[in-house]
Protein backbone atom coordinates (compact mmCIF):
# COMPACT_ATOMS: atom_id res chain seq x y z
CA UNK A 1 0.00 0.00 0.00
CA UNK A 2 2.78 2.39 0.91
CA UNK A 3 4.55 1.42 -2.29
CA UNK A 4 1.38 2.12 -4.21
CA UNK A 5 1.05 5.58 -2.70
CA UNK A 6 4.70 6.34 -3.38
CA UNK A 7 4.34 5.53 -7.06
CA UNK A 8 1.00 7.33 -7.30
CA UNK A 9 2.30 10.49 -5.67
CA UNK A 10 5.29 10.61 -8.00
CA UNK A 11 2.80 11.64 -10.68
CA UNK A 12 2.19 15.29 -9.85
CA UNK A 13 -0.89 15.54 -12.06
CA UNK A 14 -2.50 12.61 -10.28
CA UNK A 15 -2.05 14.26 -6.88
CA UNK A 16 -3.59 17.49 -8.17
CA UNK A 17 -6.45 15.43 -9.58
CA UNK A 18 -6.98 13.70 -6.26
CA UNK A 19 -7.09 17.02 -4.41
CA UNK A 20 -9.67 18.41 -6.86
CA UNK A 21 -11.80 15.27 -6.61
CA UNK A 22 -11.73 15.36 -2.79
CA UNK A 23 -12.82 19.01 -2.90
CA UNK A 24 -15.71 18.19 -5.24
CA UNK A 25 -16.78 15.26 -3.05
CA UNK A 26 -16.61 17.49 0.05
CA UNK A 27 -18.65 20.16 -1.73
CA UNK A 28 -21.34 17.65 -2.61
CA UNK A 29 -21.42 16.21 0.91
CA UNK A 30 -21.63 19.59 2.62
CA UNK A 31 -23.99 21.16 0.09
CA UNK A 32 -27.10 20.71 2.27
CA UNK A 33 -25.27 22.42 5.18
CA UNK A 34 -23.64 25.21 3.16
CA UNK A 35 -26.81 25.93 1.21
CA UNK A 36 -29.74 24.68 3.27
CA UNK A 37 -32.24 26.34 0.97
CA UNK A 38 -33.41 24.42 -2.09
CA UNK A 39 -31.23 25.22 -5.11
CA UNK A 40 -34.50 25.85 -7.00
CA UNK A 41 -35.56 28.66 -4.65
CA UNK A 42 -35.61 32.17 -6.10
CA UNK A 43 -33.57 34.23 -3.67
CA UNK A 44 -32.36 37.38 -5.39
CA UNK A 45 -33.04 39.47 -8.43
CA UNK A 46 -32.40 37.62 -11.70
CA UNK A 47 -29.13 38.16 -13.62
CA UNK A 48 -27.16 39.18 -10.55
CA UNK A 49 -23.53 39.25 -11.78
CA UNK A 50 -20.96 37.18 -9.87
CA UNK A 51 -18.74 38.70 -7.15
CA UNK A 52 -21.18 41.59 -6.65
CA UNK A 53 -22.85 40.39 -3.43
CA UNK A 54 -21.01 38.41 -0.76
CA UNK A 55 -24.05 36.27 -0.04
CA UNK A 56 -24.22 35.15 -3.68
CA UNK A 57 -20.60 34.87 -4.85
CA UNK A 58 -21.45 33.37 -8.24
CA UNK A 59 -24.51 35.53 -8.88
CA UNK A 60 -27.96 34.34 -9.90
CA UNK A 61 -29.51 32.77 -12.97
CA UNK A 62 -32.36 34.15 -15.13
CA UNK A 63 -34.87 32.99 -12.49
CA UNK A 64 -33.03 34.58 -9.59
CA UNK A 65 -31.77 31.27 -8.24
CA UNK A 66 -28.46 31.17 -6.37
CA UNK A 67 -25.85 29.82 -8.79
CA UNK A 68 -23.40 28.77 -6.08
CA UNK A 69 -26.10 26.72 -4.40
CA UNK A 70 -27.02 25.07 -7.69
CA UNK A 71 -23.39 24.22 -8.33
CA UNK A 72 -22.92 22.67 -4.89
CA UNK A 73 -26.11 20.64 -5.11
CA UNK A 74 -25.33 19.60 -8.68
CA UNK A 75 -21.93 18.16 -7.72
CA UNK A 76 -23.52 15.23 -5.92
CA UNK A 77 -25.63 14.22 -8.87
CA UNK A 78 -22.70 14.27 -11.30
CA UNK A 79 -20.53 12.13 -9.04
CA UNK A 80 -23.34 9.76 -8.14
CA UNK A 81 -24.43 9.15 -11.72
CA UNK A 82 -20.79 8.83 -12.79
CA UNK A 83 -19.97 6.19 -10.17
CA UNK A 84 -23.16 4.14 -10.35
CA UNK A 85 -23.27 3.98 -14.14
CA UNK A 86 -19.63 2.89 -14.18
CA UNK A 87 -20.43 0.09 -11.73
CA UNK A 88 -23.36 -1.00 -13.89
CA UNK A 89 -21.27 -0.99 -17.07
CA UNK A 90 -18.62 -3.05 -15.29
CA UNK A 91 -21.34 -5.52 -14.36
CA UNK A 92 -22.27 -5.83 -18.05
CA UNK A 93 -18.78 -5.68 -19.55
CA UNK A 94 -16.83 -7.92 -17.18
CA UNK A 95 -18.90 -11.12 -17.66
CA UNK A 96 -19.06 -10.64 -21.43
CA UNK A 97 -15.33 -10.01 -21.75
CA UNK A 98 -14.39 -12.78 -19.32
CA UNK A 99 -16.54 -15.41 -21.05
CA UNK A 100 -15.30 -14.38 -24.51
CA UNK A 101 -11.66 -14.45 -23.45
CA UNK A 102 -11.89 -17.66 -21.43
CA UNK A 103 -13.85 -19.87 -23.79
CA UNK A 104 -12.69 -18.46 -27.14
CA UNK A 105 -14.09 -20.09 -30.27
CA UNK A 106 -17.69 -19.42 -31.17
CA UNK A 107 -18.52 -17.96 -27.75
CA UNK A 108 -15.84 -15.36 -28.35
CA UNK A 109 -17.09 -14.72 -31.89
CA UNK A 110 -20.69 -14.19 -30.85
CA UNK A 111 -19.89 -12.02 -27.83
CA UNK A 112 -17.38 -9.89 -29.69
CA UNK A 113 -19.73 -9.29 -32.64
CA UNK A 114 -22.29 -8.21 -30.05
CA UNK A 115 -19.74 -5.86 -28.46
CA UNK A 116 -18.66 -4.46 -31.82
CA UNK A 117 -22.26 -3.78 -32.63
CA UNK A 118 -22.67 -1.62 -29.54
CA UNK A 119 -19.40 0.08 -30.33
CA UNK A 120 -20.50 1.13 -33.79
CA UNK A 121 -23.84 2.55 -32.66
CA UNK A 122 -23.54 6.33 -32.14
CA UNK A 123 -23.35 6.13 -28.37
CA UNK A 124 -24.67 9.54 -27.40
CA UNK A 125 -27.58 9.27 -29.84
CA UNK A 126 -28.48 5.89 -28.33
CA UNK A 127 -28.31 7.36 -24.83
CA UNK A 128 -30.68 10.15 -25.91
CA UNK A 129 -33.16 7.70 -27.41
CA UNK A 130 -33.05 5.44 -24.34
CA UNK A 131 -33.61 8.25 -21.85
CA UNK A 132 -36.33 9.82 -23.98
CA UNK A 133 -38.27 6.58 -24.37
CA UNK A 134 -37.96 5.44 -20.75
CA UNK A 135 -38.61 8.98 -19.43
CA UNK A 136 -35.86 10.99 -17.74
CA UNK A 137 -35.02 9.81 -14.23
CA UNK A 138 -31.81 8.92 -12.42
CA UNK A 139 -32.48 5.25 -13.12
CA UNK A 140 -32.96 5.65 -16.86
CA UNK A 141 -29.96 7.97 -17.15
CA UNK A 142 -27.69 5.54 -15.30
CA UNK A 143 -28.94 2.65 -17.40
CA UNK A 144 -28.51 4.54 -20.67
CA UNK A 145 -24.95 5.57 -19.80
CA UNK A 146 -24.10 2.01 -18.76
CA UNK A 147 -25.52 0.56 -21.98
CA UNK A 148 -23.38 2.82 -24.14
CA UNK A 149 -20.21 2.53 -22.02
CA UNK A 150 -19.61 -1.17 -21.40
CA UNK A 151 -17.94 -2.23 -24.72
CA UNK A 152 -14.43 -0.99 -23.81
CA UNK A 153 -14.66 -2.97 -20.55
CA UNK A 154 -15.54 -6.15 -22.41
CA UNK A 155 -12.71 -5.67 -24.90
CA UNK A 156 -10.16 -4.93 -22.18
CA UNK A 157 -11.21 -7.91 -20.10
CA UNK A 158 -11.24 -10.27 -23.06
CA UNK A 159 -7.62 -9.38 -23.85
CA UNK A 160 -6.52 -9.75 -20.22
CA UNK A 161 -8.34 -13.04 -19.74
CA UNK A 162 -6.94 -14.48 -22.97
CA UNK A 163 -3.42 -13.68 -21.84
CA UNK A 164 -4.01 -15.13 -18.36
CA UNK A 165 -5.71 -18.21 -19.76
CA UNK A 166 -2.42 -19.30 -21.32
CA UNK A 167 -0.46 -19.00 -18.04
CA UNK A 168 0.72 -22.04 -16.10
CA UNK A 169 -1.25 -21.39 -12.94
CA UNK A 170 -4.49 -21.45 -14.90
CA UNK A 171 -3.49 -24.65 -16.67
CA UNK A 172 -2.66 -26.15 -13.30
CA UNK A 173 -6.10 -25.18 -12.05
CA UNK A 174 -7.73 -26.78 -15.09
CA UNK A 175 -5.71 -29.98 -14.59
CA UNK A 176 -6.61 -30.10 -10.92
CA UNK A 177 -10.22 -30.35 -12.02
CA UNK A 178 -11.58 -26.98 -10.95
CA UNK A 179 -14.71 -25.91 -12.77
CA UNK A 180 -14.55 -23.11 -15.31
CA UNK A 181 -16.54 -20.76 -13.12
CA UNK A 182 -14.21 -21.31 -10.14
CA UNK A 183 -11.20 -20.69 -12.32
CA UNK A 184 -12.65 -17.49 -13.74
CA UNK A 185 -13.71 -16.19 -10.32
CA UNK A 186 -10.78 -17.33 -8.20
CA UNK A 187 -7.80 -17.46 -10.55
CA UNK A 188 -8.39 -15.07 -13.39
CA UNK A 189 -10.59 -12.14 -12.35
CA UNK A 190 -8.48 -11.11 -9.31
CA UNK A 191 -5.56 -10.70 -11.71
CA UNK A 192 -7.46 -8.32 -13.96
CA UNK A 193 -8.23 -5.91 -11.14
CA UNK A 194 -5.58 -3.26 -11.86
CA UNK A 195 -6.47 -2.53 -15.49
CA UNK A 196 -10.15 -2.48 -14.50
CA UNK A 197 -9.50 0.08 -11.77
CA UNK A 198 -7.55 2.30 -14.18
CA UNK A 199 -10.27 2.07 -16.83
CA UNK A 200 -13.00 2.72 -14.25
CA UNK A 201 -11.69 6.11 -13.23
CA UNK A 202 -11.65 7.18 -16.89
CA UNK A 203 -15.16 5.77 -17.29
CA UNK A 204 -16.52 7.78 -14.38
CA UNK A 205 -15.13 10.85 -16.14
CA UNK A 206 -16.77 9.93 -19.44
CA UNK A 207 -20.06 9.16 -17.67
CA UNK A 208 -20.08 12.60 -16.06
CA UNK A 209 -19.64 14.14 -19.52
CA UNK A 210 -22.57 12.12 -20.92
CA UNK A 211 -24.79 12.92 -17.94
CA UNK A 212 -24.12 16.63 -18.24
CA UNK A 213 -24.83 16.54 -21.98
CA UNK A 214 -28.14 14.75 -21.40
CA UNK A 215 -29.18 17.26 -18.74
CA UNK A 216 -28.10 20.07 -21.03
CA UNK A 217 -30.52 18.82 -23.68
CA UNK A 218 -33.29 18.74 -21.09
CA UNK A 219 -33.11 15.00 -20.48
CA UNK A 220 -32.06 15.25 -16.84
CA UNK A 221 -34.11 14.16 -13.88
CA UNK A 222 -36.52 17.09 -13.55
CA UNK A 223 -36.41 16.98 -9.73
CA UNK A 224 -32.67 17.15 -9.24
CA UNK A 225 -30.36 20.10 -9.87
CA UNK A 226 -27.45 19.26 -12.14
CA UNK A 227 -24.57 21.10 -13.77
CA UNK A 228 -25.73 20.26 -17.26
CA UNK A 229 -29.20 21.60 -16.52
CA UNK A 230 -27.81 24.96 -15.34
CA UNK A 231 -25.73 25.31 -18.50
CA UNK A 232 -28.82 24.51 -20.55
CA UNK A 233 -30.81 27.13 -18.65
CA UNK A 234 -28.06 29.69 -19.19
CA UNK A 235 -27.72 28.94 -22.88
CA UNK A 236 -30.52 31.22 -24.06
CA UNK A 237 -29.18 34.14 -22.02
CA UNK A 238 -25.54 33.59 -22.95
CA UNK A 239 -25.12 37.15 -24.21
CA UNK A 240 -26.53 38.81 -21.10
CA UNK A 241 -25.31 36.42 -18.41
CA UNK A 242 -22.19 34.48 -19.37
CA UNK A 243 -21.61 33.34 -15.81
CA UNK A 244 -24.67 31.10 -15.67
CA UNK A 245 -23.17 28.79 -18.30
CA UNK A 246 -19.54 29.41 -17.51
CA UNK A 247 -19.20 28.24 -13.89
CA UNK A 248 -20.96 24.87 -14.08
CA UNK A 249 -19.06 24.03 -17.29
CA UNK A 250 -15.78 24.87 -15.62
CA UNK A 251 -16.81 22.61 -12.72
CA UNK A 252 -17.48 19.72 -15.11
CA UNK A 253 -14.15 20.32 -16.83
CA UNK A 254 -12.24 20.30 -13.52
CA UNK A 255 -13.98 17.19 -12.21
CA UNK A 256 -13.49 15.24 -15.44
CA UNK A 257 -9.88 16.40 -15.71
CA UNK A 258 -9.27 15.32 -12.11
CA UNK A 259 -10.64 11.83 -12.75
CA UNK A 260 -8.55 11.43 -15.91
CA UNK A 261 -5.42 12.55 -14.07
CA UNK A 262 -6.17 10.10 -11.26
CA UNK A 263 -6.58 7.38 -13.88
CA UNK A 264 -3.10 8.08 -15.22
CA UNK A 265 -1.68 8.11 -11.71
CA UNK A 266 -3.36 4.78 -10.95
CA UNK A 267 -1.91 3.39 -14.14
CA UNK A 268 1.58 4.43 -13.04
CA UNK A 269 1.04 3.01 -9.59
CA UNK A 270 -0.59 -0.28 -10.56
CA UNK A 271 1.49 -1.11 -13.63
CA UNK A 272 4.91 0.09 -12.50
CA UNK A 273 6.76 -1.73 -15.26
CA UNK A 274 4.68 -0.16 -18.03
CA UNK A 275 4.91 3.27 -16.49
CA UNK A 276 8.67 3.24 -16.38
CA UNK A 277 8.78 2.22 -20.03
CA UNK A 278 6.57 5.15 -20.92
CA UNK A 279 8.83 7.69 -19.27
CA UNK B 1 -21.00 -7.38 -45.31
CA UNK B 2 -20.27 -6.53 -41.70
CA UNK B 3 -21.90 -3.16 -42.26
CA UNK B 4 -25.12 -4.81 -43.44
CA UNK B 5 -25.25 -7.01 -40.33
CA UNK B 6 -24.73 -3.98 -38.09
CA UNK B 7 -27.39 -2.02 -39.95
CA UNK B 8 -29.92 -4.81 -39.54
CA UNK B 9 -28.92 -5.07 -35.88
CA UNK B 10 -29.65 -1.37 -35.46
CA UNK B 11 -33.06 -1.73 -37.08
CA UNK B 12 -33.85 -4.62 -34.74
CA UNK B 13 -32.69 -2.53 -31.79
CA UNK B 14 -34.94 0.28 -32.95
CA UNK B 15 -37.84 -2.13 -33.19
CA UNK B 16 -37.21 -3.33 -29.66
CA UNK B 17 -37.04 0.25 -28.43
CA UNK B 18 -40.43 1.07 -29.90
CA UNK B 19 -41.86 -1.95 -28.13
CA UNK B 20 -40.02 -1.21 -24.91
CA UNK B 21 -41.51 2.27 -24.69
CA UNK B 22 -44.32 2.56 -22.19
CA UNK B 23 -47.71 2.42 -23.85
CA UNK B 24 -48.96 1.22 -27.19
CA UNK B 25 -46.31 1.11 -29.96
CA UNK B 26 -48.80 2.65 -32.33
CA UNK B 27 -49.25 5.56 -29.96
CA UNK B 28 -45.49 5.91 -29.71
CA UNK B 29 -45.17 6.02 -33.47
CA UNK B 30 -47.96 8.52 -33.80
CA UNK B 31 -46.28 10.93 -31.45
CA UNK B 32 -47.63 11.50 -28.00
CA UNK B 33 -51.06 10.15 -27.22
CA UNK B 34 -53.84 12.71 -26.97
CA UNK B 35 -53.47 14.16 -30.40
CA UNK B 36 -54.21 10.85 -32.02
CA UNK B 37 -57.65 9.49 -32.72
CA UNK B 38 -58.75 5.88 -32.72
CA UNK B 39 -59.11 5.60 -36.47
CA UNK B 40 -55.57 6.78 -37.02
CA UNK B 41 -54.18 4.34 -34.48
CA UNK B 42 -56.06 1.57 -36.22
CA UNK B 43 -54.52 2.56 -39.54
CA UNK B 44 -51.05 2.58 -38.04
CA UNK B 45 -51.65 -0.83 -36.50
CA UNK B 46 -52.65 -2.25 -39.84
CA UNK B 47 -49.84 -0.61 -41.72
CA UNK B 48 -47.13 -1.84 -39.41
CA UNK B 49 -48.97 -5.08 -38.77
CA UNK B 50 -49.09 -4.39 -35.04
CA UNK B 51 -51.93 -6.85 -34.67
CA UNK B 52 -49.73 -9.63 -36.03
CA UNK B 53 -47.28 -11.80 -34.01
CA UNK B 54 -44.03 -10.13 -32.95
CA UNK B 55 -41.54 -11.90 -35.30
CA UNK B 56 -43.71 -11.08 -38.30
CA UNK B 57 -43.92 -7.47 -37.14
CA UNK B 58 -40.14 -7.35 -36.96
CA UNK B 59 -39.87 -8.70 -40.49
CA UNK B 60 -42.27 -6.04 -41.82
CA UNK B 61 -40.42 -3.33 -39.92
CA UNK B 62 -36.99 -4.32 -41.30
CA UNK B 63 -38.45 -4.37 -44.80
CA UNK B 64 -39.98 -0.93 -44.51
CA UNK B 65 -36.80 0.65 -43.12
CA UNK B 66 -34.58 -0.90 -45.77
CA UNK B 67 -36.81 0.88 -48.27
CA UNK B 68 -36.13 4.09 -46.32
CA UNK B 69 -39.75 4.14 -45.14
CA UNK B 70 -39.29 5.72 -41.75
CA UNK B 71 -42.90 6.64 -41.17
CA UNK B 72 -44.54 10.00 -40.77
CA UNK B 73 -43.84 12.83 -38.38
CA UNK B 74 -47.19 14.14 -37.19
CA UNK B 75 -45.61 17.08 -35.43
CA UNK B 76 -43.92 18.35 -38.57
CA UNK B 77 -46.59 17.06 -40.96
CA UNK B 78 -43.99 15.52 -43.24
CA UNK B 79 -42.57 12.04 -43.88
CA UNK B 80 -39.59 11.35 -41.61
CA UNK B 81 -37.43 10.29 -44.56
CA UNK B 82 -38.03 13.62 -46.26
CA UNK B 83 -37.20 15.59 -43.11
CA UNK B 84 -33.99 13.65 -42.69
CA UNK B 85 -32.81 13.81 -46.28
CA UNK B 86 -33.31 17.57 -46.27
CA UNK B 87 -31.08 17.90 -43.22
CA UNK B 88 -28.52 15.22 -43.94
CA UNK B 89 -26.16 17.26 -46.19
CA UNK B 90 -25.58 19.84 -43.45
CA UNK B 91 -24.71 17.13 -40.94
CA UNK B 92 -22.41 15.35 -43.37
CA UNK B 93 -20.61 18.63 -44.12
CA UNK B 94 -20.16 19.38 -40.43
CA UNK B 95 -19.11 15.94 -39.27
CA UNK B 96 -16.81 15.12 -42.17
CA UNK B 97 -15.06 18.49 -41.76
CA UNK B 98 -14.71 17.91 -38.02
CA UNK B 99 -13.46 14.37 -38.64
CA UNK B 100 -10.85 15.65 -41.10
CA UNK B 101 -9.74 18.50 -38.85
CA UNK B 102 -9.44 16.27 -35.80
CA UNK B 103 -7.39 13.59 -37.58
CA UNK B 104 -5.04 16.00 -39.39
CA UNK B 105 -4.42 18.41 -36.52
CA UNK B 106 -4.45 15.62 -33.94
CA UNK B 107 -1.73 13.65 -35.72
CA UNK B 108 0.22 16.82 -36.45
CA UNK B 109 0.08 17.95 -32.81
CA UNK B 110 0.94 14.52 -31.47
CA UNK B 111 3.85 14.15 -33.90
CA UNK B 112 5.17 17.57 -32.95
CA UNK B 113 4.94 16.75 -29.26
CA UNK B 114 6.68 13.41 -29.72
CA UNK B 115 9.51 14.93 -31.78
CA UNK B 116 10.13 17.50 -29.07
CA UNK B 117 9.59 15.20 -26.14
CA UNK B 118 10.21 16.93 -22.82
CA UNK B 119 10.51 20.41 -24.27
CA UNK B 120 8.04 23.22 -23.66
CA UNK B 121 6.15 22.72 -26.92
CA UNK B 122 5.55 19.08 -25.92
CA UNK B 123 4.32 20.16 -22.49
CA UNK B 124 2.03 22.75 -24.04
CA UNK B 125 0.49 20.35 -26.58
CA UNK B 126 0.09 17.57 -24.03
CA UNK B 127 -1.54 19.94 -21.54
CA UNK B 128 -3.93 21.30 -24.16
CA UNK B 129 -4.85 17.75 -25.20
CA UNK B 130 -5.48 16.81 -21.56
CA UNK B 131 -7.78 19.80 -21.04
CA UNK B 132 -9.76 19.49 -24.27
CA UNK B 133 -10.21 15.80 -23.56
CA UNK B 134 -12.01 16.78 -20.34
CA UNK B 135 -14.11 19.63 -21.74
CA UNK B 136 -17.83 19.10 -22.31
CA UNK B 137 -18.48 19.65 -26.02
CA UNK B 138 -21.59 21.77 -25.62
CA UNK B 139 -19.91 24.04 -23.09
CA UNK B 140 -16.88 24.51 -25.33
CA UNK B 141 -19.30 25.44 -28.12
CA UNK B 142 -21.04 28.03 -25.92
CA UNK B 143 -17.73 29.53 -24.81
CA UNK B 144 -16.52 29.65 -28.43
CA UNK B 145 -19.66 31.58 -29.39
CA UNK B 146 -19.16 33.91 -26.45
CA UNK B 147 -15.54 34.63 -27.36
CA UNK B 148 -15.42 34.56 -31.15
CA UNK B 149 -18.82 35.87 -32.12
CA UNK B 150 -20.13 37.90 -29.18
CA UNK B 151 -16.91 39.44 -27.83
CA UNK B 152 -14.64 39.58 -30.86
CA UNK B 153 -17.28 39.45 -33.59
CA UNK B 154 -14.98 37.50 -35.88
CA UNK B 155 -17.21 34.61 -36.84
CA UNK B 156 -20.93 33.94 -36.97
CA UNK B 157 -22.07 31.71 -34.14
CA UNK B 158 -25.46 30.82 -35.42
CA UNK B 159 -26.93 28.92 -38.36
CA UNK B 160 -25.69 27.59 -41.65
CA UNK B 161 -25.58 30.71 -43.81
CA UNK B 162 -26.55 34.38 -43.62
CA UNK B 163 -30.30 34.48 -43.89
CA UNK B 164 -31.61 36.83 -46.57
CA UNK B 165 -28.16 37.79 -47.81
CA UNK B 166 -28.94 36.18 -51.18
CA UNK B 167 -25.39 35.06 -51.88
CA UNK B 168 -24.88 32.76 -54.83
CA UNK B 169 -22.08 30.60 -56.18
CA UNK B 170 -18.68 31.16 -54.65
CA UNK B 171 -19.90 33.81 -52.22
CA UNK B 172 -22.46 31.44 -50.84
CA UNK B 173 -19.82 28.74 -50.39
CA UNK B 174 -17.60 31.22 -48.56
CA UNK B 175 -20.52 32.30 -46.41
CA UNK B 176 -21.24 28.69 -45.44
CA UNK B 177 -17.56 28.16 -44.76
CA UNK B 178 -17.41 31.02 -42.26
CA UNK B 179 -20.47 29.57 -40.53
CA UNK B 180 -18.82 26.16 -40.53
CA UNK B 181 -15.57 27.12 -38.82
CA UNK B 182 -16.77 27.42 -35.21
CA UNK B 183 -18.99 24.31 -35.08
CA UNK B 184 -16.49 22.13 -36.93
CA UNK B 185 -13.59 23.29 -34.76
CA UNK B 186 -15.43 22.78 -31.47
CA UNK B 187 -16.66 19.35 -32.55
CA UNK B 188 -13.18 18.45 -33.75
CA UNK B 189 -11.23 19.65 -30.69
CA UNK B 190 -12.30 16.83 -28.35
CA UNK B 191 -11.29 14.19 -30.90
CA UNK B 192 -8.17 16.11 -31.84
CA UNK B 193 -7.12 15.80 -28.21
CA UNK B 194 -7.63 12.03 -28.28
CA UNK B 195 -5.68 11.56 -31.50
CA UNK B 196 -2.84 13.84 -30.40
CA UNK B 197 -2.37 11.84 -27.19
CA UNK B 198 -2.52 8.57 -29.10
CA UNK B 199 -0.10 9.74 -31.81
CA UNK B 200 2.36 10.98 -29.23
CA UNK B 201 2.48 7.79 -27.18
CA UNK B 202 2.44 5.59 -30.27
CA UNK B 203 5.37 7.50 -31.80
CA UNK B 204 7.38 7.30 -28.62
CA UNK B 205 6.76 3.56 -28.56
CA UNK B 206 7.80 3.06 -32.20
CA UNK B 207 10.90 5.22 -31.78
CA UNK B 208 12.37 2.62 -29.40
CA UNK B 209 12.16 -0.16 -31.99
CA UNK B 210 15.25 -1.67 -33.54
CA UNK B 211 14.71 -0.51 -37.10
CA UNK B 212 14.60 3.09 -35.92
CA UNK B 213 17.95 2.55 -34.20
CA UNK B 214 19.25 1.12 -37.48
CA UNK B 215 18.05 4.17 -39.35
CA UNK B 216 19.80 6.42 -36.84
CA UNK B 217 22.95 4.35 -37.07
CA UNK B 218 22.88 4.70 -40.84
CA UNK B 219 23.12 8.41 -40.25
CA UNK B 220 19.77 9.42 -41.73
CA UNK B 221 18.59 12.89 -40.86
CA UNK B 222 16.45 12.86 -37.67
CA UNK B 223 13.57 14.66 -39.35
CA UNK B 224 13.46 12.05 -42.11
CA UNK B 225 13.43 9.27 -39.52
CA UNK B 226 10.59 10.99 -37.66
CA UNK B 227 8.50 11.32 -40.78
CA UNK B 228 9.21 8.19 -42.80
CA UNK B 229 10.13 5.60 -40.21
CA UNK B 230 8.28 6.54 -37.05
CA UNK B 231 5.18 8.48 -38.05
CA UNK B 232 4.19 6.12 -40.88
CA UNK B 233 4.02 3.22 -38.46
CA UNK B 234 2.73 5.13 -35.47
CA UNK B 235 -0.29 6.41 -37.40
CA UNK B 236 -1.90 2.98 -37.79
CA UNK B 237 -3.35 2.64 -34.28
CA UNK B 238 -4.55 6.25 -34.53
CA UNK B 239 -6.55 5.49 -37.67
CA UNK B 240 -8.03 2.41 -36.01
CA UNK B 241 -9.02 4.54 -33.03
CA UNK B 242 -10.57 7.16 -35.32
CA UNK B 243 -12.80 4.46 -36.78
CA UNK B 244 -13.87 3.40 -33.30
CA UNK B 245 -14.55 7.01 -32.31
CA UNK B 246 -16.81 7.69 -35.30
CA UNK B 247 -19.88 6.81 -33.27
CA UNK B 248 -18.96 9.38 -30.66
CA UNK B 249 -18.34 12.00 -33.32
CA UNK B 250 -21.79 11.54 -34.81
CA UNK B 251 -23.29 11.68 -31.31
CA UNK B 252 -21.34 14.84 -30.56
CA UNK B 253 -22.80 16.43 -33.69
CA UNK B 254 -26.22 16.38 -31.99
CA UNK B 255 -24.90 18.67 -29.26
CA UNK B 256 -22.93 20.95 -31.57
CA UNK B 257 -25.83 21.33 -34.01
CA UNK B 258 -28.16 22.16 -31.14
CA UNK B 259 -25.89 24.87 -29.79
CA UNK B 260 -25.06 26.42 -33.16
CA UNK B 261 -28.57 26.05 -34.62
CA UNK B 262 -26.93 24.09 -37.44
CA UNK B 263 -29.77 22.73 -39.59
CA UNK B 264 -28.69 19.09 -39.59
CA UNK B 265 -30.18 15.86 -38.31
CA UNK B 266 -28.71 16.44 -34.85
CA UNK B 267 -30.75 19.60 -34.52
CA UNK B 268 -33.70 17.61 -35.87
CA UNK B 269 -33.15 15.07 -33.12
CA UNK B 270 -33.26 17.82 -30.52
CA UNK B 271 -36.50 19.18 -32.00
CA UNK B 272 -37.96 15.67 -32.02
CA UNK B 273 -36.93 15.37 -28.40
CA UNK B 274 -38.57 18.57 -27.26
CA UNK B 275 -41.74 17.78 -29.22
CA UNK B 276 -41.81 14.14 -28.05
CA UNK B 277 -41.84 13.02 -31.66
CA UNK B 278 -40.59 9.47 -31.05
CA UNK B 279 -40.96 8.34 -34.61
CA UNK B 280 -38.73 11.12 -35.88
CA UNK B 281 -36.32 10.50 -33.00
CA UNK B 282 -35.90 6.85 -33.93
CA UNK B 283 -35.62 7.70 -37.62
CA UNK B 284 -32.73 10.06 -36.90
CA UNK B 285 -31.16 7.39 -34.74
CA UNK B 286 -31.22 4.82 -37.58
CA UNK B 287 -29.74 7.30 -40.03
CA UNK B 288 -27.03 8.45 -37.63
CA UNK B 289 -26.07 4.81 -37.07
CA UNK B 290 -25.82 4.39 -40.84
CA UNK B 291 -23.57 7.47 -40.87
CA UNK B 292 -21.17 5.78 -38.47
CA UNK B 293 -20.85 2.95 -40.98
CA UNK B 294 -19.94 5.53 -43.60
CA UNK B 295 -17.18 6.84 -41.36
CA UNK B 296 -15.92 3.31 -40.84
CA UNK B 297 -15.68 3.01 -44.60
CA UNK B 298 -13.67 6.24 -44.75
CA UNK B 299 -11.25 4.96 -42.12
CA UNK B 300 -10.89 1.69 -44.02
CA UNK B 301 -9.85 3.67 -47.08
CA UNK B 302 -7.48 5.79 -44.99
CA UNK B 303 -5.99 2.62 -43.60
CA UNK B 304 -5.25 1.42 -47.11
CA UNK B 305 -3.54 4.67 -47.97
CA UNK B 306 -1.43 4.66 -44.83
CA UNK B 307 -0.54 0.98 -44.71
CA UNK B 308 0.95 -0.31 -47.98
CA UNK B 309 0.92 -3.90 -46.66
CA UNK B 310 -2.87 -4.02 -46.95
CA UNK B 311 -2.73 -2.77 -50.52
CA UNK B 312 -0.29 -5.51 -51.43
CA UNK B 313 -2.33 -8.19 -49.73
CA UNK B 314 -5.51 -7.40 -51.57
Amino acid sequence: MRDFWKRFSRNRGAVIGLVILILVIALSLFAPMLFPRSPWAMVQRPFLPPFSLDAFPLGTDPMGRDLASGMAHGAGLSLLVGFISTVVSLLIGIPIGALAGYFGGWVDDVLMRFTEFFQSVPSFALAIVLVAIFQPSIGSIVLAIAIVSWPPVARLLRGEVMALRAREFVEAAILSGQTSSTIIWRQILPNTLSPIIVLSSMMVAAAILIESALSFLGLGDPNIMSWGYIIGAGRTVLRQAWWVSFFPGAAILLTVLALNLIGEGLNDALNPRLARQGK
Amino acid sequence: MKAVVILIGIIVLNFLLIHAAPGDPAAVMAGEAGETDELFLQQLKERFGLDKPLPLQLWLYVQSILQFELGYSYRQQLPVSQLISERLPATLLLSITAFGISICLGILGGALAAARQGRWSDTLISLAALIFYATPLFWLALMAILLFSVQLGWLPGFGYESVGAGYTGLWRALDILTHLILPAMTLGLFFMAIYARMTRSSMLEVSRLDYVKTARAKGLRPRLIQRRHILRNAILPVVTLAGLQAGQLVGGAVLIETVFAWPGIGRLMFDALSQRDYNLLLGVFVVSAAMVLLFNLITDILYRIVDPRIRVAS
